[in-house]
């Protein structure tokens, strides 16, 4: 690790006392995870954050007769990641509120992640639905297979008419132990690998997974490689928030703005494929730089500008459009509090006031020369969150104008090759929010744990927040202001 | 709404003319496909295409030549390209890989093309007219998904073609799947499936659906349909790009011929 992260070691009854000093002076936790140090021990990892422009901090905890105290009642962000670790690593949090299984479902193992030494499992209840009963209260389930193009999961509504008295989804059909899957590889060829965890969100996944192996390595990325994978980047982002204005458009019927946003997506998927070779902007980022040089053609910029221009009139249609605004209007309210308390992030967080960006906060590659704007909302329903998206398209236009001209030439690849026994964190703003990446390298050199901390995974926890006493109706409005994908959350 | 319904118009037609008209962009220009094997020799000893291939696609021979290279279990990352000294391994940009049976996905060094067979048609009558789709997420990382969607933007626009989605298995004639099928999606595919109504078929769409991808055989995740659908046409392609896709759909339905054979490219 290269001292951008402090790692401390802290005891379990030291645990709640630090939780609340972070709180109290600003910070947040940002994630926790297991791993095992040794064999025969099993180690809990929380990354806190204190704050904007101040480094990480790692604390680390050895588990005691497999157990910790929960700090889930201090900070509820923490439940779902306790929850995980209890399913996967056998360990038990002692007080944790709902401590029914979240991940676990159909495997072979009980607990997969307990290695030959590992703790005893304890596994195997049910997931679990709250009894709630009435005469008029119907229950609908839908899922995993749903209608349409989609990805699997389970919605479950407790409704009586139109109203939602209590909504749950069930997620991690598509759990393909995507962790477990990097184990065994040389750090250097994980990259391929992340790119698939989720695929609409390629290079973010490369770029957080590179930065923690470089971070382990101690490698220093050449100018230009840092300039172009920031272009990347936002290329990525521009795909994916032009598509999610198609989705919301359909979500309150409006065909024509749906085409519209959708075909705007397809343009930088294809101009993605002419300049890469991949519509995902795949197999390019690696650890150390980029596989190849981009060579940018000459009229890019002037793409740009004229993507921009249809983006703009097609954002400003969108905004004169009642009938949209009607549904996006009051929906699905995320408040301040609970975006914070329950870890919201990304355009989510944002349309809550939470002023948050990785890009900003802990600058990565070429972000570090040119900050983003980062535009905020204060309302945190559906509206806002619609218009902290287009806000940041119109700013990511404005990045690839400002990383252009100033690209220097130069190498795109620095030897990068980490240690034994060095471990790594990386992180990235993907289009959704906060990406981490912690990164174990072992003994033998290969990969001994990859943890990753998506986006989605943090903002499905937030999301039935805003969906218990609302209606059906709003339902999937609501879902799309959200730009929900599943992958990344089930891994 | 009358104004957005103008702006459609005044916007034009975005859709292209491929693959019916003559000359239609299929959109995939400067996009990479699976490689293509050239005419050098491998160096003895050399073995450095199966040791960059995350996927374990490459076999080789007792002198380390390539000597097996199966198309169902690549992800066109382009390592073995990077890797290969010899120029033996090349990047192309050939996608269209939707195949009927499973074999003719992979190349070998001592098959040469087999002879494409007319094909005496497997397809009935029920489906020449139009085809509805009900497509499975079995557990991929959603890229797939990304260009399932994009079949329905105004440039590919599948309904052109008579092929439509439907939310119900009971009007669908084809389950199309994409992921590697994970453990907890095994029972929900099944079920889809037998709530079909016969004939159906099934197209295995995406690496993953083919043999598990990058991630294959965790403690979670299966290797694909293999063993667990009988499979009709099988499209790998991490992901496949919409103009495969459609490609492979158009194979399914008797309007296209198969291209690839024994893992050749065999235009006809
Ligand atoms: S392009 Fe295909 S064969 Fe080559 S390394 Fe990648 S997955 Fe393996
Ligand atoms: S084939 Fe590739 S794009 Fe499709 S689901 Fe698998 S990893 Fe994702």
């Amino acid at each position: 690790m290269n001292g951008t992260t402090e790692k401390i070691d802290v005891r379990p009854s030291a645990l709640a006392g630090k939780v609340e000093q972070l709180l109290a002076d600003g910070g947040r936790m940002q994630m926790a995870y297991a791993w095992f140090p040794q064999p025969d021990r099993v180690q809990v990892r929380y990354l806190a954050s204190p704050g904007a422009r101040q480094p990480f901090q790692l604390w680390c905890c050895d588990a005691v007769d497999a157990t910790l105290p929960s700090l889930a009642t201090q900070a509820p962000l923490l439940s779902w990641y306790e929850r995980e670790i209890q399913d996967l690593y056998g360990l038990r949090f002692d007080g944790l509120p709902m401590p029914h299984p979240l991940v676990a479902g159909g495997w072979t193992e009980a607990s997969p992640l307990v290695n030959a030494h590992g703790m005893q499992a304890c596994l195997s209840a049910p997931g679990h639905v709250p009894g709630i009963h009435g005469s008029d209260v119907q229950l609908l389930s839908s899922g995993p297979v749903r209608a349409g193009v989609v990805e699997s999961a389970q919605h479950l509504f407790f409704y009586v008419g139109e109203a939602i008295l209590h909504y749950q989804p069930r997620l991690f059909f598509k759990h393909r132990g995507m962790e477990r899957a990097f184990e065994g590889h040389d750090p250097r060829s994980g990259a391929t690998l992340a790119e698939r965890v989720s695929g609409i969100g390629s290079v973010a996944h490369a770029l957080a997974y590179c930065q923690a192996v470089e971070d382990a390595a101690g490698c220093e990325v050449p100018k230009r490689a840092q300039q172009l994978r920031a272009v990347l980047a936002e290329l990525e982002r521009l795909y994916n928030h032009l598509y999610y204005f198609g989705h919301l458009a359909d979500a309150t019927t409006l065909k024509v703005g749906h085409a519209e946003g959708v075909l705007l997506a397809e343009r930088v998927k294809q101009l993605n494929a002419r300049l890469t070779g991949s519509r995902f902007l795949r197999n390019l980022v690696t650890p150390g730089g980029l596989r190849r040089d981009i060579e940018l053609p000459r009229d890019f910029l002037h793409t740009m500008y004229l993507l921009r221009e249809q983006t703009n009139s097609y954002l400003k249609q969108l905004e004169r459009t009642t009938s949209y605004l009607d549904r996006l209007i009051t929906t699905g309210v995320l408040s301040r509090q609970v975006a914070f308390d329950q870890g919201a992030t990304g355009p989510v967080e944002r349309a809550s006031g939470l002023d948050r960006d990785l890009r900003r906060d802990h600058p990565y590659a070429a972000y570090a020369w040119h900050a983003p704007d980062v535009p905020l909302a204060e309302e945190g329903d559906a509206y806002a969150r619609a218009k902290v998206r287009a806000a940041e398209l119109r700013a990511s236009f404005q990045l690839l104008d400002a990383f252009v001209p100033t690209l220097v030439d130069g190498p795109i690849r620095a030897e990068c090759r980490p240690a034994p026994g060095v471990e790594g964190l990386g992180w990235a703003e993907s289009p959704r929010g906060s990406l981490f990446y912690a990164v174990h390298v072992g003994a033998d050199g290969k990969l001994a744990r990859v943890k990753i901390k998506s986006p989605s995974f943090s903002n499905w926890r937030v999301f039935p927040f805003t969906v218990h006493r609302t209606n059906m109706m709003d339902f999937a409005i609501n879902e799309a202001s959200f730009g929900l994908s599943i992958a990344g959350c089930d891994r | 709404m009358p104004l957005w319904t103008l702006r459609g118009l005044a916007q034009g037609i975005a859709t292209t003319r491929w693959p019916d008209g003559s000359g239609g962009d299929d959109g995939q220009q400067g996009g990479y496909g699976m490689p293509r094997i050239g005419a050098e020799q491998c160096l003895d000893d050399c073995r450095a295409c199966a040791e960059a291939c995350p996927t374990k696609a490459i076999r080789l021979d007792t002198r380390g030549h390539l000597a097996e290279l199966d198309y169902g279990r690549c992800i066109a990352c382009q390592l073995c390209v990077e890797a290969c000294p010899a120029g033996t391994l090349q990047s192309g940009h050939e996608w269209a890989f939707g195949v009927r049976e499973r074999a003719d996905l992979r190349w070998s060094l001592d098959t040469d093309t087999p002879p494409a067979q007319a094909l005496a048609s497997r397809i009935e009558s029920s489906f020449r007219g139009s085809l509805h789709i009900r497509h499975v997420d079995a557990g991929s990382c959603n890229g797939c998904e990304s260009e399932l969607q994009a079949l329905g933007n105004p440039f590919y626009n599948l309904h052109r073609l008579g092929i439509f989605f439907t939310p119900s298995p009971r009007a669908a004639d084809l389950l199309l799947v994409t992921g590697m099928v994970t453990a907890a999606m095994r029972e929900p595919l099944q079920a889809t499936w037998e709530a079909m109504p016969e004939p159906r078929r099934v197209l295995a769409c995406g690496t993953c659906a083919v043999c598990g991808g990058v991630s294959a055989d965790t403690y979670a995740s299966g290797h694909g349909l293999e063993g667990v659908l009988p499979v009709d046409v099988w499209l790998p392609g991490c992901p496949p790009n919409p103009a495969a896709i459609i490609d492979a759909l158009l194979l399914l339905l008797e309007r296209k011929p198969q291209r690839i054979h024994g893992g050749r490219v065999h235009a006809p």
